[in-house]
């Protein structure tokens, strides 16, 4: 199962604003008695919005296929947006950010998910060969603005958040901004930053991150290589591997956290021993490496002919690779893998590490008893299936 | 959607290539490379040709495996030198905290008379051969003048047990002198344990102090090279082991073997009694070239290859038992490991360079007498006194900033001492004046006669081989070295 995070709205009223978008908070019915001006009632039928139009000043979001909003009783809500029924996953506590003039919005936070992930810019100095977010030449920067108005709506017992781009510092000020907002209105919240790294080899970029003195910082980088010309082809930049790798030293010298990210694909994959073994040699006071694999969207379905490798094949040196890091100490994960393309030895690293909106199973998973220990597959873009795929009946 | 670029396009032959700093060793048909913090590639005569000449180019695998191991770099590049310079402050931290271990010898008396001894005297005349209280003041307050934060006091002897009054006193007043600055002292007793008793075993238990021994093998060769009046050292010593055990915790009681002439066919049986006492590894140590060892020329009945042997021997051994599931490191592969593997500064004072002599620990004498390390008050026992720095009356700096000590570390570092100064192995060895003083009469050294850089060498040759050819010992050898 896929959950649409962005989509248009099939009405709006009462929802102009001169921000470049306006954000709301949705709460279910019953209509809590201390509602404020940015939250939102959400109605899923007639009934629920007859309760609803008896405070008629409330805000009115409709999630429905059935045209609520040209009812008599949606006339008495002067404040109303309608979206199809496809998002009826909308519950208590989620945060929506909307275009009036446009209709469209998107999801910024889901209070149920363990697993929000919230789009900073679409901007990027690299170009990823493998890329599921492909970077856009745009002016996006009202998407700061918007997560800032965001943020005071976001639940104060949320665990995690991260934000990701694009390049999260491509304007790197007004995102140091955002996290110092973040600091401020969710102080018990862990934050994941992914970034290219890059900005962190500028003395200013990296003091400014560390004076935020947040509490709870990562920033996720990727390296997909030990070797220059290698990191620097997959990011599709010349000079990458160089800033990226200098940017982590300087975090880690101003004692900034830092997760290190491998991408495994036929570029990263053959070659993750001799990665690992780079890693634990050179970088091994980085505070996590996530070793994942490949989600096949974006970018990474055009360039398939290059990065497609069947997890199968890279099983025993990922063992390898995870046992060197392991006897270095380093704190390593596996993510996006299933168990049954794993070395046992690896089981312990590997982590249900895709995000719930887009996680599935496919049917041999039903006999196998590792099902609820496995991270799935990715139900996004074209999921391409390992031939190691196969239920584990017994331990 | 913008077109992707090849992987060529990624070459960056405009941005000139450069060597970085790399020592090399022939070895067989191929050379040993290594970078200037010690990481290890095997290149063959052509390769090496190749590097030197920078006939190298991205996306050959010659040029990766050089790229990794940081043997070149970009001109325009700062990481890969940045990434040395950091390791190398790593590896050198140990420069941060100067003399950390100060060994009170606080008895020469024993009454064991092994003959492989240093140091020990048979005496009851207590005044004789006694440390005094006031000399033990007089040593604290040179101990305490060290910069580091954290100090290990380790009492030694003869046998320190014989002046338990004394150690109790030292304990008590360094304790309240830490607390008074802001220090933190450790305590080691290093004893036989014939003399353990229940009111000492109270005492370390009190007071947090560690218990390091002697376990030479099994009963019969451990009271052969061990000789005390009823021939019970073994009995004592293992029966001391196991209520240490008991009393003060399983990782608070360490023992160390030394080797002679008869354990060489007996290494099996040796760390079988280790495993058999729940020791938590053993130490595969050489013999010593100082004190009585050398008077009785035991020294002279194994060279360094019968020694290497001998080390391969154990540690094949004691890789065969950690495959099979039980965590039971050799200490001194491990000390080896943890600076090849993870740029550890070294915590063992005669692999350092600067060496560790005065530096990494001073010797308090029982008569007062300060020594750079406890191999130079052995060679003072036999007369030569090279490696006394003065007396407890002097001053912490008067004694580290002597010429004398300045002179013996100043010509025998490593990073530029003959021989040294190519050796591939050299990011993981050190400068050992004292024996090199003790055996060739020159704080430097000619390297390619010493025993110890024989062993040196061939030590980290064996580690290499295994962790290069055998992926089960591999995996072993990596987890001693994250310890």
């Amino acid at each position: 199962m896929t959950l649409p995070l962005h989509g248009t709205a099939a009405f709006s009223r009462g929802v102009a604003t001169t921000k470049p978008s306006y954000v709301v908070r949705l709460r279910s019915l019953p209509v809590p008695a201390a509602i404020s001006a940015s939250e939102f009632v959400l109605v899923r039928s007639k009934e629920d919005l007859q309760e609803a139009a008896r405070s008629p000043s409330r805000g009115v979001m409709i999630v429905s296929d059935e045209g609520l909003e040209h009812l008599p009783e949606a006339a008495h809500c002067t404040k109303l947006i309608s979206v199809p029924a496809k998002f009826s996953y909308f519950s208590d506590g989620d945060v929506i950010g909307l275009h009036p003039q446009s209709g469209r919005f998107r999801t910024l936070y889901r209070r149920a998910s363990p697993y929000n992930s919230i789009l900073v810019t679409d901007r990027c100095n690299h170009y990823c060969l493998m890329c599921s977010q492909p970077p856009k030449d745009v002016d996006d920067r009202w998407l700061l603005d918007e997560i800032r108005r965001a943020l005071p709506l976001i639940a104060k017992d949320t665990r995690s958040l991260c934000f990701t781009g694009g390049e999260t510092l491509t304007d790197w000020r007004e995102f140091l901004d955002v996290l110092a907002d973040a600091r401020d209105e969710l102080p018990e919240t862990a934050i994941h930053v992914l970034s290219n790294g890059r900005a962190f080899a500028r003395d200013e970029v990296v003091t400014a991150w560390a004076a935020l003195g947040h509490p709870n910082l990562m920033a996720g980088i990727p390296v997909y290589a030990a070797v220059d010309h290698v990191h620097d082809y997959v990011v599709q930049a010349r000079g990458a591997f160089d800033e990226t790798i200098l940017g982590i030293l300087k975090l880690k010298d101003k004692a900034q956290r830092v997760e290190i990210r491998v991408v495994l694909h036929a570029l990263t994959a053959p070659r993750i021993v001799e990665t690992c073994k780079w890693l634990a040699r050179n970088l091994p006071f980085v505070d996590h490496v996530a070793l994942m694999g490949l989600e096949n969207t974006g970018f990474a379905i055009a360039n398939a002919n290059e990065l497609w490798i069947d997890p199968i094949d890279y099983r025993v040196g990922l063992a390898e690779g995870v046992s060197i890091l392991a006897a270095a100490r380093v704190n390593v994960s596996v993510y996006n893998l299933q168990r049954c393309v794993l070395d046992r030895s690896v089981w312990p690293y590997s982590v249900q590490s895709i995000s719930d909106w887009k996680n599935g199973y496919v049917e041999e998973c039903n006999r196998c008893i590792e099902k609820s220990q496995c991270s799935g597959f990715f139900t996004s873009g074209r999921s391409r299936q390992s031939r190691g795929i196969v239920p584990i009946l017994a331990s | 959607m913008a077109r992707f670029e090849s992987a060529d396009a990624f070459h960056s032959a405009e941005d000139a290539l450069q060597l970085l700093p790399f020592r090399f060793e022939r070895t067989g048909q191929s050379y040993l490379v290594s970078n200037i913090v010690g990481d290890f590639v095997r290149l063959s005569g052509d390769e090496l040709n190749r590097l030197v000449d920078l006939r190298i180019n991205p996306g050959d695998a010659l040029y990766d495996k050089a790229y990794a191991a940081h043997l070149i770099t970009r001109a325009s590049q700062t990481a890969q030198r940045q990434l040395l310079a950091l390791r190398l402050r790593s590896r050198m931290a140990f420069l941060r905290e100067p003399t950390l271990l100060h060994i009170f010898v606080v008895t020469l008396r024993c009454e064991h008379s092994c003959p492989y001894c240093q140091v020990s005297r048979q005496s009851t005349d207590r005044s004789k051969f006694d440390m005094s209280e006031e000399t033990a003041r007089q040593a604290l307050d040179v101990a305490f003048q060290s910069p580091s934060k954290r100090i290990k006091i380790e009492f030694q002897g003869g046998e320190p047990l014989l002046n338990f009054p004394l150690i109790a006193h030292i304990v008590s007043a360094a304790k309240a002198r830490a607390a008074a600055v802001g220090k933190v002292v450790d305590f080691v007793i290093a004893s036989n344990l014939a003399l353990l008793d229940d009111t000492v075993l109270a005492f370390c238990k009190a007071n947090d102090v560690l218990l390091s021994t002697s376990l030479d093998g099994p009963a019969d060769l451990h009271n052969k090279n061990r000789p005390r009046p009823g021939g019970n050292s073994h009995e004592l010593a293992t029966r001391g082991i196991r209520r240490a055990q008991e009393v003060l915790g399983p990782a608070r009681i360490g023992a160390l073997m030394t080797t002679t002439e008869a354990s060489l066919d007996r290494l099996e049986e040796i760390v079988d009694e280790y495993l058999r006492l729940d020791l938590d590894g053993i130490f595969i140590r050489p013999l010593s070239p100082y004190g009585f060892a050398v008077k009785t020329k035991a020294i002279r009945k194994y060279d360094s290859r019968g020694w290497l042997n001998f080390y391969a021997r154990g540690l094949r051994y004691v890789l065969e038992i950690n495959r099979s599931g039980r965590h039971f490191p050799e200490f001194y592969a491990a000390l080896i490991l943890k600076r090849m593997l993870a740029d550890r500064p070294p915590g063992y004072v005669d692999l350092r360079s600067p060496a560790g002599i005065g530096l990494g620990a001073l010797v308090y004498n029982y008569d007062g007498k300060v020594f750079a390390s406890d191999e130079g008050r052995m060679l003072a026992e036999m007369g030569d006194r090279t490696f006394e720095l003065g007396s407890v009356t002097e001053s912490y700096r008067a004694l580290v900033c002597s010429d004398k000590l300045i002179d013996l570390v100043g010509s025998s570092l490593t990073q530029c001492a003959p021989e040294c100064v190519d050796c591939a192995y050299e990011a993981h060895c050190g400068a050992d004046p004292v024996y090199h003083h003790a055996t060739q009469a020159d704080p430097v050294g000619i390297k390619p006669i010493s025993e110890f850089c024989a062993r040196q060498k061939g030590v980290m040759n064996l580690l290499l081989q295994i962790l290069e050819t055998s992926p089960a010992d591999a995996a072993i050898l990596r987890r001693w070295g994250g310890m």
